[in-house]
């Protein structure tokens, strides 16, 4: 439980608890997965949302369908933190499975809803028990016995919403929300549990836990949007007109949103045709073969995957790097690969994905940490591949995918879309000709044409590394060598277009943490523990993309240590940085990694920095 | 007194669309003489001269192997593209999504589609992707010298006297059963055979797979092997004496009752189908799959028309794509308004 931001009450009332925790707890559903709980749990997620309170959400759940556990922590905080809490505050038991070992694991104070038969209140005394006999309730109000299982979850809202003083008018507005305009009759009778469960509390339950929910003004004009589907949305604003994909968890819904989203958004009004084409690819070796085949053709390509994806993805990749054809490569990184822990989160893939196949291969990153910088950065990436003509991976994750974040709204692209070095008939009419891998402008970056090209001297073949400036097939030592040090060249170019860190000095720290992605959460949260309870000042760098800029190198040198906070085992975003730093900014880099498959916490973070300070 | 008039040069012999073949050839083959490959790079250059099609409309593809080195060999105004190993069909998909009006020619090999690429062709031909996939077959590997492919017949021999056990992949069955709308096998040493099947290619609308025996000289033309020059000239068995009218010229030949089938292809082309010998129609895939399986009883090697299906939708069909290719759709066609943007957002707050 919670040992600060305690706001004392003035008054005492009956046995009640002397004081209350304000908007600073995490809850924790845990269910058996299929059993329609994820309603229930977006509904909670959003009222308090609702009510002005920062929240997050992480779904922790199994790779099945339907009987296993799974576990919804709902976080809010009025200080803005949605980082993964370590600790569960409020605990909703509704599989019995797992029951004995929620409750063993909740710290000393924490408050437990659970299905009365299962008598957890049996299992210790340190704990406030809420019991509600969830079976008798859901009778009355769900006639039809096939729904009940499903209804049954309704109820634990009602209850939760009245032991944490939720206000149940947003608790409405969230779940009628939630079922839509189309499903009023299912809303109405989720709604009827809703009630029944809070009416139970009411004449029930007497409250003894002290989190509470008040009403603040910290979500106004926010959304609520998972990565994937701000990505998705990222990939149509920037004008994706070929999506191939395989599915694979936690990729699948990033194009399956996409789909949704096309269907309503790219169909021409006149005729009803699509401006866009997506194919569910037999493998992800035909998915990205098509997005090459598409991108050389002209077409704003993508796929989306996650690692094992990107392993079958290897070959082509390295073909896209030296036969120089764009391509947005998404990877929802989970854990490892065959059954694994697919549903589990992990930034596993930095390495790979930077040199992924073989020769001299080398590819540009890009790190989103947020919706809105999954919705920003798609719109870079397609940008991004055109201008250099190579393969780009957006690393997300699958915390970042998945989960339900709390985001500012997407700001509608002003920049208009760019297409690159094409020439055009007119531009060879002018020309007389084109030499497709000569460096005319010294940026590495040489001009392509596009197959269908009216004109004789459009046409170039393509293939993968043996070729000559003219895209001759050559052999040739000269040749070979001329070409790779060109494609050096471009990627030194990269440099000046990725996307900057995002960098906060602290004038009076001399430690620097960095991270990329979803690390930032537990990071940004981490940096306020360490100075509220270490007093250490930290300065802070968060990357956006590789390669890295400058910005890295004068972040290492203003401080004298520097910790590398990642999700992996092996501390990969530091080895990429040990490839491009001096020795002198190498001897001052520190790791910190967590790599168990959760959402990294704050707490982990600065656990770790101080006992490596030797605090 | 007389004055030497210098004769004119001979006017150079353009086609239809005023080119002159140059256009249509490639650079200088390095495959070894007498490969079966370079006969078919041949009917391609002449096929395409002949018909006038613009070479810059084509994309050529391949995937890696001897015969899809041959993409550079033939048409150097049209964009080739010589991806991986067994991957032609992908990248092929993809150039056609991209810009539907390119006229796709894929080659491959029968390592390349029967054995690495195996799953892609499978799944090429279940799309009906419109595109010309031709196999040049001699059921050998040529650049990693001389082992066996999926398509080597069993009881064929390799050079060192190895003999295959294993059930061949017949790719033309695998065509006929899984989605490719014209299925044609032909032998690279049959001009007239394999010029005619490729122009109807280009007047099909749909997959077409053309499977060529294109025997390898140096690693698979030798007695006991199934694939080598002598073998299938003396085991062809030809389905149809094929005649091919382009749409822009005027039939003049009058047929007489049941001596010909006539096909109207989907560009108005006329395929005349003579029969050879036994009936066989081309339309009936049961029929085509029985025949089949019954030359290889036989250890005949069919050839012609194998399968012809018009009409059904390609891939391009079931995607509802609009009319313009997506590669040259702008900003305007591609970005959603603001207004969609902000409609979105309010739904998610």
């Amino acid at each position: 439980m919670s040992t600060i931001d305690v706001s004392p009450v003035a008054s005492q009332v009956g046995g009640e608890s002397a004081y209350r925790i304000v908007n600073d707890f995490s809850i924790q559903v845990a269910t058996v997965n299929g059993s329609g709980s994820q309603t229930a749990n977006n509904v909670l997620m959003r009222s308090i949302f609702q009510m002005g309170v920062p929240v997050s959400g992480k779904n922790l759940f199994p790779s099945n369908i339907a009987g296993l556990p799974t576990w919804f922590t709902i976080r809010a905080n009025r200080h803005g933190w949605i980082a993964r809490k370590k600790e569960i505050d409020f605990l909703v038991a509704m599989n019995p499975e797992t029951a004995r070992e929620d409750v063993m694991k909740l710290e000393e104070g924490s408050a437990v809803v659970y299905d009365e038969p299962l008598k957890l209140n049996e299992l210790r005394g340190d704990l406030h028990f809420y019991p509600v006999p969830f079976d008798k309730l859901v009778a009355p109000v769900c006639p039809e016995p096939k729904l009940r299982k499903l209804v049954r979850n309704m109820i634990y809202d009602g209850v939760v919403a009245h032991l944490l003083s939720i206000d149940l008018e947003e608790m409405r507005k969230a779940l009628f929300k939630q079922f839509g305009p189309k499903k009023v009759k299912a809303a109405e009778l989720n709604w009827n549990a809703v009630l029944a469960g809070r009416q139970f509390a009411m004449d029930h339950l007497r409250k003894t836990d002290p989190f509470v929910i008040e009403r603040m003004d910290k979500t106004a004009g926010k959304i609520i949007i998972d990565g994937n589907s701000a990505a998705a949305l990222g990939c149509i604003f920037a004008g994706c007109t070929v999506v191939t994909w395989y599915p694979i968890t936690p990729s699948s819904s990033l194009v399956e949103t996409m789909i949704g989203y096309l269907k309503r958004l790219r169909h021409d009004k006149k005729t009803g045709k699509a401006t866009y084409a997506v194919v569910q690819a037999e493998d992800e070796l035909a998915a990205i073969g098509m997005v090459i085949g598409a991108s050389w053709a002209g077409a704003r390509a993508m796929t989306s995957t996650s690692g094992p994806g990107i392993s079958l993805m290897a070959e082509f990749v390295g073909l896209g790097y030296y036969a120089e054809v764009p391509a947005v490569i998404f990877d929802v990184q989970r854990v490892g690969p065959s059954t694994g822990l697919p549903t589990r989160t992990m930034q596993g893939d930095i390495l790979s994905n930077a040199f992924l196949s073989h020769g001299d291969t080398k590819h540009p990153l890009f790190f989103p940490s947020s919706p809105a910088e999954c919705f920003q950065m798609a719109q870079d990436a397609f940008d991004f591949a055109e201008r250099f003509q190579t393969p780009v991976f957006v690393n997300t994750d699958l915390d970042l995918g998945m989960n339900n974040w709390m985001a500012d709204p997407f700001e509608y692209p002003t920049k208009p879309f760019d297409r690159g070095k094409v020439l055009s008939k007119e531009d060879l009419d002018r020309l007389g000709g084109f030499s497709r891998y000569k460096d005319v402008d010294g940026d590495g970056v040489a001009y392509r044409t596009l197959p269908g090209t009216p004109h004789p001297a459009a046409a170039y073949f393509t293939r993968g590394s043996g070729h000559n400036e003219k895209a001759a097939y050559s052999e040739r030592e000269d040749d070979y060598v001329n070409n790779v040090d060109r494609l050096a060249r471009k990627f030194e170019t990269m440099r000046r277009y990725v996307p900057k860190p995002e960098v906060d000095i602290n004038p009076k720290a001399r430690i620097g943490i960095i991270c990329c992605g979803t690390s930032r959460w537990a990071c940004e949260e981490s940096r306020d523990q360490l100075l509220r309870e270490y007093g250490i000042e930290t300065s802070y760098l968060r990357l956006k993309a590789f390669p890295f800029t400058e910005e890295l190198s004068q972040f290492i040198d203003q401080h004298d240590r520097v910790y590398v906070v990642e999700q992996n085992r092996d501390a990969q975003l530091l080895c990429l940085m040990r490839l491009e730093c001096s020795p002198e900014r190498i001897a001052k880099l520190r790791s910190i990694r967590y790599y168990g498959g959760m959402p990294l916490d704050a707490r982990t973070v600065t656990d770790e920095l101080v006992a490596k300070e030797g605090l | 007194m007389s004055a030497t008039i210098p004769a004119p040069p001979p006017p150079k012999k353009v086609n239809r669309i005023g080119l002159d073949v140059l256009p249509y050839k490639g650079s200088k083959t390095t495959l070894c003489a007498g490969c079966g490959h370079n006969s078919i790079s041949e009917r391609i250059v002449e096929v395409f001269y002949e018909l006038g099609i613009e070479p810059w409309k084509v994309a050529k593809m391949s995937g890696i192997g001897c015969s899809s080195k041959t993409p550079a060999y033939f048409l150097s105004q049209a964009h080739g593209f010589n991806s991986v190993h067994g991957r032609a069909p992908a990248v092929s998909t993809g150039a056609l999504l991209a810009n539907k009006d390119l006229i796709g020619i894929v080659v491959t090999g029968d390592g390349d589609t029967a054995s690495i690429g195996i799953g892609q062709f499978i799944h090429m031909l279940r799309r009906n992707v419109p595109l010309i996939y031709i196999i040049e077959n001699n059921g050998v590997y040529g650049l990693t010298k001389g082992q066996f492919s999926a398509t080597a017949d069993v009881g064929s021999t390799q050079k060192s006297g190895v003999v295959n056990q294993l059930t061949p992949i017949d790719c033309c069955l695998l065509g006929i059963e899984l989605g490719a709308t014209l299925v044609a096998r032909s032998f690279s040493g049959d001009k007239k055979q394999l010029s005619t099947i490729l122009k109807t290619c280009l007047s099909h609308r749909g997959l077409c797979v053309v499977d060529v025996i294109s025997p390898c000289v140096t690693f698979n033309d030798h007695v006991g092997s199934t694939k080598s020059y002598t073998y299938v000239k003396e085991h062809e068995v030809p389905l149809q004496d094929l005649s091919y009218v382009p749409y822009y010229e005027e039939i003049h030949v009058e047929l007489e009752e049941g001596e010909a089938r006539e096909v109207t292809l989907h560009d108005g082309s006329l395929l005349r189908l003579k029969k050879l010998g036994r009936e066989y129609d081309p339309t009936d895939k049961l029929a085509a799959i029985q025949a089949l399986h019954q030359a290889e009883k036989a250890q005949e090697v069919l050839t012609g028309i194998l399968y012809l299906e018009q009409g059904r939708d390609t891939l391009i069909d079931m995607l509802g794509l609009c009319d313009e290719p997506l590669a040259s759709l702008g900003e305007d066609r591609l970005r959603p308004s603001r207004e969609a943007l902000e409609m979105i957002m309010e739904e998610l707050r």
